[in-house]
């Protein structure tokens, strides 16, 4: 096993994938010549030249709609985004296209195309680059959607994407793109839809995805160390599908539960996971079910204030308390 | 500021239908009796499909919007009658000519009008979201100009697969000014790609001419400058030319891998959809004028009897067998039988419907 970064895990599924499928394509702004603007892409189109890997012009409505209608003919497109946030000015083709095409066509057609990039806040850039849309896409049936929070799950999870015959969309974070983790050398993929425990314990769930495992996994931490908790951390890993079985197993468990995300409260995809609980678990619930989300305002700018509306280490940590008073 | 000279009509192009100057045009010239008559066969029996479908709906069987393509029979049958196989073809809402020229049958086409199970989409899609990829038609899309991009993205898998082949992508008068239409102009120009905009003038957008939609004084079509890419207009009333024209864009596309917007002055005789009471925006004389004087299938018609091709039996012949047709797939769309509950949630998600060993997916996907 390698220790590799989180943005090498990526790279190192879509290189594989290249070499295993060729109609596997790298698509988006700056992947190719500038080496990704997050250098996720860095050296693909060295090793694989530009009918692989492709750069685009900034039309997120364009190109992104051009590799749904390759895909529907057989092409395997994996889209970068700079950001998920530019997914805004594509939406009808993330959306409507992607997602209806083969609900619309009775089975007809298909849509294997994956969309990539980072999603998240905590950097500095104000509102218009901070959004979290995996609740909003989530949404929408016929659409998947995946954020792994460590290098083994980016990479598994993104050559299952890659390998998977619906439109999945891979949301990754900034932040995480340098974190270090043990990544198998031989082939494996992380299946969709399938949650990890990435902690165990006996008192308190935690169900996060995306970095507020890494967050919730340090308040863990905490909450052993000073208040003598057992809290276990389930990582949904995918949003859609999801893995109702671990969240319930989890809760069963423990009798209590606390839901971290770095999205806004409303509508939250902790919202939909606290009506699973208590629709399925509630019976087993000794208190009620709490929520860690950001402060529901657009991303402030201000460095020590963005810290703030985020889910943090101290805030999870004061709200496990209350799930456990 | 003065008006600009609206292009939208061009005088020319309102003469009564003559014979046509492009009948001696190799693509016309070299057609067999046999495929000159099956292509007025084909016009006619979009029409007579399409006057069905007004009954039907207004019999109340058919739900949502239907758009009629009753008055611009040439533009799909000029152009998709000189695709081959590695040709693909998307388009906008307005569906049912496009379909009924790939082959569809009448009975999936009528069926899915009225949400049946034996419709082409299985009753999922409705009149403006027919589909039938086994023959290279990817849709019937329902959003302004939505489409375009996804006829750019086809057009880019046949040439990154290697094959000689193209994609048409069709839209309106109205969708050339959605963003998405000009991203995806772009693109094929910058990447080469073997795409045909065809551009279905028809002077409006719902109640919208074009001279009151559309800021650029010339042609739609002269916008392809701006990209870089060739262009022409057509005739639309007039199937020899629209043949004749489109072969010249197939040809670059196949041969060159270069894109090509192609603008076809049309005319719709109904409203913009079966919604569209139609009585705000033009006169009763101006379709009256088209119907009498420009109308596709009759021109299409009067040609091939100059040309001794057509008989007047032959051709009520066909028309008849048309509106037979017509009434067995209306009968047909009427006593099929609905999707079920249980079919609600299939089609969503290729691995759902395929789940075992080799998918991807576990967990649930589909929600309570
Ligand atoms: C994005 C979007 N905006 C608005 C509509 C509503 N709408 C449907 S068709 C149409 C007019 C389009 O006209 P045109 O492009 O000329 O095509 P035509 O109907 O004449 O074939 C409008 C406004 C829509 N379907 N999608
Ligand atoms: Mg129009």
């Amino acid at each position: 096993m390698a220790v590799i970064s989180y943005r090498e895990a990526l790279r190192a599924a879509m290189r594989e994938e290249l070499k295993r499928d060729d109609k596997v394509v790298i698509m988006g702004e700056e992947v190719a010549q500038f080496n990704g603007a997050y250098k996720v892409t860095e050296g693909l189109l060295k090793e694989f030249g530009p009918k692989r890997i492709v750069d685009t012009p900034i039309s997120e409505a364009g190109f992104i709609g051009l590799g749904i209608g390759a895909s529907m003919l057989g092409i395997r497109p994996v889209m970068e985004l700079m950001f998920w946030s530019f997914s805004y000015v594509a939406f009808d083709q993330i959306v409507n296209n992607a997602g209806n095409i083969r609900y619309m066509s009775g089975g007809l057609i298909n849509c294997p195309i994956v969309i990539r990039g980072p999603a998240n806040g905590g950097t500095n850039v104000g509102a218009t680059h901070s959004h979290t849309p995996e609740a909003i896409l989530a949404s929408h049936p016929g659409i998947k959607v995946v954020c792994p929070a460590t290098p083994y799950d980016a990479k598994g999870l993104m050559k299952a994407a890659i390998r998977d015959n619906d439109p999945v969309y891979v949301m990754e974070n900034t932040i995480l793109y340098n974190d270090k983790g043990e990544v198998p050398d031989e082939d494996y993929i992380v299946p969709l839809g399938v949650a990890d425990v990435k902690r165990v314990g006996t008192d308190l769930t935690i169900v996060a995805h995306g970095r507020a495992v890494i967050t919730s996994l340090k308040a863990a931490e905490i909450l052993e160390k000073e208040h003598g908790v057992s809290v276990e951390v389930v990582d949904l890993r995918s949003i859609r599908p999801l893995d109702e079985e671990t969240i319930l197993a989890s809760v069963r468990k423990t009798h209590r539960a606390l839901l971290v995300e770095e999205n806004k409260p409303f509508c939250g995809v902790d919202a939909q996971v606290a009506y699973l609980i208590q629709s399925k678990a509630f019976d087993e619930l000794d208190a009620p079910i709490h929520r860690v989300s950001s402060i529901d305002a657009p991303q402030i700018y201000c460095k020590r204030m963005e810290d703030l509306q985020m889910p943090n280490v101290e805030r999870v940590v004061a709200e496990a308390l209350k799930v456990l008073a | 500021m003065a008006k600009p000279a609206v292009l939208t009509h061009p005088e020319s192009l309102k003469r009564p239908a003559g014979p046509s100057e492009y009948a001696k045009d190799p693509v016309n010239a070299s057609m067999s009796k046999a495929e000159k008559i099956a292509l007025y066969t084909k016009m006619a029996r979009i029409r007579h499909f399409e006057q069905r479908c007004i009954r039907i709906y207004q019999q109340g069987k058919i739900g949502g919007f239907l758009h009629l393509y009753v008055g611009q029979e040439a533009v799909a049958a000029g152009t998709i009658s000189l695709l081959g196989k590695h040709d693909h073809i998307i388009t906008g809402y307005r569906d049912h000519g496009h379909g009924l020229m790939v082959g569809m049958g009448m009975n999936e086409c009528m069926a899915e009008l009225t949400g049946r199970v034996t419709g082409c989409s299985q009753g999922k899609g409705g009149s403006m979201h027919y589909f039938a990829p086994d023959k290279n038609y990817w849709g019937g899309h329902g959003i302004v100009g939505g489409q375009a991009p996804l006829g750019t993205g086809l057009a880019y898998a046949v040439k990154y697969l290697g094959l000689k082949g193209s994609c048409l992508a069709y839209m309106g008068d109205g969708a050339v000014n959605q963003g998405a239409v000009h991203e995806a102009y772009n693109l094929a120009s910058l990447w080469d790609l073997p795409v045909i905009f065809v551009v279905e003038n028809n002077g409006y957008s719902m109640g919208t001419s074009q001279e009151r939609s559309t800021a650029h004084p010339g042609c739609l079509a002269k916008r392809a400058e701006g990209y870089n890419m060739a262009w022409d207009v057509i005739n639309g009333h007039d199937v020899y030319e629209v043949r004749a024209k489109t072969a010249i864009a197939l040809k670059r596309a196949h041969e060159e891998s270069k894109p090509t917007v192609l603008e076809i002055f049309t005319y719709r005789y109904f409203g913009h959809s079966m919604a569209d009471p139609d009585k705000t925006y033009r006169d009763k004389e101006e379709i009256k004028e088209y119907r009498e004087k420009k109308d596709p299938v009759l021109a299409f018609e009067q040609e091939l009897l100059r040309e001794k091709v057509l008989t007047p039996e032959l051709s009520l012949q066909i028309n008849e067998a048309a509106m037979a047709e017509a009434d067995k797939a209306a009968v047909f769309a009427d006593e099929s039988p609905d999707p079920t509950v249980a079919d609600i949630t299939k089609h969503i998600y290729w691995e759902e419907d395929n789940r075992g060993p080799k998918t991807t997916s576990r967990g649930t996907i589909i929600f309570e």
